[in-house]
């Protein structure tokens, strides 16, 4: 980022800061609030992207089924690119989960800057050794006989995990349903929760069929 | 709360859209990041609404390839003029003081880091 050696400025670098100084000097602006959001969006585009992909295949069985079939060419009709992606959907019997087993390759364009978690060694290696353990770790109880698949994310290819859509959603807008998506439940560690509302009509419903 | 990034500016679409690599933005200099943060902030500040500036931004984006400017000319050379247009049309900014604060960059007589 910043440039230790001295090289001539560019002239847009001048006035760039010829007009920041005359800002400041307005009290129009504020160079901390100018860092903090630079920092702010540079680091967190956040898993909004993804949210919306799922949120379309969940409303748009034909957009589901073109999303499952390119994932590359899917994405890019909702104006997301720049990523070779694989989208790979949960069903009752499979949970899908992605790891960067060699690194951290990830799908940042759709679900922003990987988490620390997602890095580390030690999810690198358990994930695949032991997906089950690690799951349950995240809070996901899998019935026994769900077939977990693993992912394993490169530079090639990277993953999306297509998460079942709650049950009790069926009122919810395509932009309700996106709020719902977490970017866990893209990495395939957690799974989408209804919203909080649903929680009591789905318990009264007897939701022991989980 | 003002860091908050916010989706009408992060997802703007089409030519305004930000310059992402692997969905992060992308700086290529440091000024390039000034002049996002300080549009942003004033925006924040409520100095002007954003679709203000947006309509400016894609202007000059139109405006550099009618005139066959060189591709060179990076997004945020637009973004710049299309702030200093803002600018000039709210009566935040006088062009010569402008001119002149360059110039003391320029020539040393002033040194401020941002």
């Amino acid at each position: 980022m910043s440039h230790h050696h001295r090289e001539p400025e560019s002239i847009l670098s001048l006035r760039v800061r010829a007009l920041e100084s005359l800002l400041v000097e307005k009290r129009l602006v504020a160079s901390e609030a100018v860092d903090r959001i630079v920092s702010a969006y540079e680091e967190d585009i956040g898993p909004h992207n993804g949210a919306k992909v799922v949120a379309r295949a969940w409303v748009d069985p034909a957009y589901k089924q073109r999303l499952l079939a390119d994932g590359t060419e899917a994405i890019e009709e909702l104006g997301f690119g720049g990523v070779d992606l694989r989208v790979v959907e949960n069903t009752p019997g499979v949970h899908n989960l992605v790891v960067c087993t060699l690194c951290s390759c990830y799908p940042h364009a759709l679900i922003g800057l990987p988490p620390t978690w997602y890095k580390s060694f030690e999810y690198r290696s358990r994930a695949v050794r032991e997906p089950r353990v690690v799951l349950r770790e995240f809070g996901v109880e899998l019935p026994e006989n769900t077939e977990i698949r693993i992912w394993d994310s490169s530079a090639e290819l990277r993953y999306l995990v297509l998460p079942e859509r709650p049950a009790g959603t069926e009122q919810l807008s395509e932009t309700e349903l996106a709020d719902l998506v977490t970017r866990d439940s893209m990495i395939g560690v957690a799974v989408v929760r209804p919203p909080r509302a649903e929680v009591g009509a789905a318990s009264r419903r007897g939701a022991g069929a989980e | 709360m003002e860091a908050v990034p916010s989706r009408e500016i992060a997802d703007m679409a089409g030519q305004a859209a930000l310059p992402r690599k692997n969905g992060e933005l992308v700086f290529d200099e440091a000024w390039q990041g000034r002049i996002f943060g300080m549009t942003v902030a004033m925006s924040h500040d409520a100095s002007f609404g954003w679709s203000e500036f947006q309509a400016r931004l894609i202007d000059e984006i139109a405006r550099a390839e009618r005139v066959g400017e060189s591709s060179s000319s990076s997004y945020y050379e637009r973004w710049l003029r299309a702030f200093e247009r803002l600018l000039a049309d709210k009566g935040l900014l006088d062009a010569a003081a402008l001119a002149e604060r360059t110039h003391d960059f320029e020539t040393g007589r002033r040194d401020d880091v941002f």
